[in-house]
């Protein structure tokens, strides 16, 4: 059995009047991938939001509950959320690399918490893009912009830039929505090599990739979770009848 | 078959698409034959008086001579100081509105007064000034008491470029540089700063030309001196001393009647006008950080041509 890593208790978050979480209790595993599923605006991407105190950057949200990072409360007061988000790594649905080149996207977090030393980011540098299973393809152009890269490449140099932080879990929110196939096979396979250094939570809105890459998986719908269970079981045994109706596509 | 078909090649032109073609060019010409009547009036007639002389000497009935030297100083000095208090104050302003000031009543109240602002008068600014920095603070005629001035006339136009090219950066970067922890602070100076910068100087460049054009604001403000400094003292010395810009200058020469000389100024001006045009397109490319490949192809390009 898996330790837990990330607890939330009776977790609500509201938008202003609309009630956008209801009452969620999850406890995500470490060294997992664990995936929420769910229609639009089932409040998968929110909830993943509210793991790294992202959510805190839009004005009239409110939330109440816990979510604990290794048995830490990381809504109690005196939380740094620098550090937080250095723990807890977000990679995004569009591929968003900063305008600057290859090298200094992925140096960007480091240099943040203070890593000056040359060589020290160039290892770091190296092992991240390697770890992000595109080191081969932009070694002989680190100094080149990063606008340059292919949408897959630049989803994959955003998260070389988060695993650059060596943080312990890594959240990605549709992170292969706006790929190609390809993009997303490779993207898939590096999930699967990453979850054994690190714990992943992944917002899908496809039921094969979840089925395909995760060990658990949620399903969320209208802001409530429904059903969170092993991957295997989800899909073969739904004790809801939702899920069931979900994932043989009867709708959403 | 039907009869009715119209051939492909059928003209079809309409009477109403003509003339309003025409109209169009029309406008185009007559307004691009007014820029080129205008800048070529002033060069006709001012290039006679814009010699070395001219430009190097300050008036003076003891040498017997009329130059503007004293005029381009002040107006250096003008610019610089100005945009010393203005552009941080500017680009702090905005950052506050776009990244920390919650949306709402008060920020739009800002925007509101700001944009006003730019629509005030000159020389509105020019009593303002003279009555408040010159006499309430005790800084009498001098080139600072203008550039306070000035500073208020182009504090919205900084502020407002900025704000604009703040908000043209994707808030995916915001959340990108965020989401791995950094402080508000660092991603601004780190991101979006340097996205912004084209915005910014854009901002800053249209704010000399707007020093450099100004004189209702000034003249009653920094007034008309125009002698040089004669020691290292005398150059710190002279931000508390009268100094008249160009326009003013040419404002007085023209009272005088004086008018090839005026002419010659205005010359002057439009050169110079010309030249901030063209900083304007370069360092704007040059700080564009998403054609960061192209900036790095030309240093290696100039790099290759030294070691030859």
């Amino acid at each position: 059995m898996l330790a837990n890593k990330i607890i939330t208790k009776d977790l609500d978050l509201y938008y202003g009047e609309n009630h956008a979480l209801k009452t969620v209790n999850m406890d995500i595993k470490e060294k997992a991938v664990t995936a929420f599923i769910g229609p639009s605006g089932c409040g998968k991407s929110t909830f993943l939001k509210t793991l790294n105190r992202m959510n805190d950057l839009i004005p009239s949200v409110r939330i109440e509950g816990t979510v604990t990072l290794d048995g830490e409360d990381i809504y109690s007061q005196g939380v740094d959320t620098t550090l937080l988000r250095k723990k807890i790594g977000m990679v995004f649905q569009q591929p968003n690399p900063f305008p600057m080149s290859i090298y200094d996207n992925v140096a960007y977090g480091p240099r943040i918490h203070g890593i000056k030393h040359k060589a020290q980011l160039d290892e770091i540098v190296e092992k991240s893009l390697r770890s992000a299973a595109i080191f081969d393809e932009v070694k002989d152009r680190m100094k080149k912009s990063a606008l340059g890269l292919s949408g897959g490449q630049q989803q994959r140099l955003c998260i070389a830039r988060a695993l650059a932080v060596e943080p312990e879990v890594l959240l990605m929110d549709e992170p292969t929505s706006a790929l190609d196939p390809i993009s997303t096979l490779k993207i898939e396979d590096l999930m699967a090599e990453l979850k054994s250094e690190y714990t992943v939570v992944i917002v899908t809105h496809n039921m094969q990739q979840a089925a395909r890459i995760s060990d658990y998986t949620a399903f969320f719908l209208v802001g409530e979770m429904v059903e969170f269970n092993t991957t295997d079981e989800i899909f073969a045994r739904p004790k809801d009848k939702r899920t069931e109706d979900y994932i043989t596509g009867r709708f959403g | 078959m039907g009869t009715n078909t119209v051939s492909l090649y059928t003209k079809r032109r309409r009477l109403s698409d003509g003339i309003l073609t025409a109209l169009i060019y029309l406008c185009a010409s007559l307004a691009i034959c007014l820029v080129a009547g205008i800048v070529g009036y002033v060069v006709v007639r001012g290039v006679r008086s814009v010699n070395w002389t001219f430009l190097t000497t300050v008036q003076s009935s003891k040498n017997n001579t009329f130059g503007i030297a004293g005029n381009l100083l002040n107006t250096l000095y003008i610019i610089v100081i100005t945009l010393l208090i203005a552009t941080p104050l500017g680009i702090g302003a905005a950052i506050y509105l776009n990244e920390y000031a919650k949306p709402g009543k008060l920020v739009r109240m800002i925007e509101f007064t700001t944009e006003t602002l730019s629509g005030i008068p000159s020389i509105i600014f020019g009593m303002f000034g003279m009555v408040f920095f010159g006499t309430t603070l005790h800084l009498g005629f001098s080139i600072l008491t203008g550039a306070l001035t000035l500073t208020l006339l182009i504090l919205p136009l900084i502020t407002r470029n900025t704000q604009e090219a703040l908000r043209t950066v994707p808030d995916s970067y915001r959340n990108g540089a965020l989401g791995i922890g950094a402080t508000k602070w660092y991603m601004i100076r780190t991101i979006l700063l340097p996205s912004a910068m084209p915005g910014i100087i854009t901002g800053v460049i249209l704010a000399i030309g707007r020093i450099v054009g100004e004189s209702a604001a000034l003249i009653f403000t920094a007034g008309s001196g125009y002698i040089l400094p004669k020691s290292l003292f005398g150059a710190f010395h002279k931000i508390l001393e009268s100094g008249g810009t160009l326009t003013i200058q040419m404002y007085l020469r023209m009272t005088n009647a004086k008018y090839d000389d005026a002419f010659g100024i205005a010359l002057v001006l439009l050169i110079i006008v010309l030249g901030i045009n063209c900083l304007t397109k370069f360092l704007t490319k040059r700080f564009d950080v998403t054609r960061l490949d192209e900036r790095r192809g030309k240093q290696k390009r100039v790099k290759t041509k030294v070691s030859k």
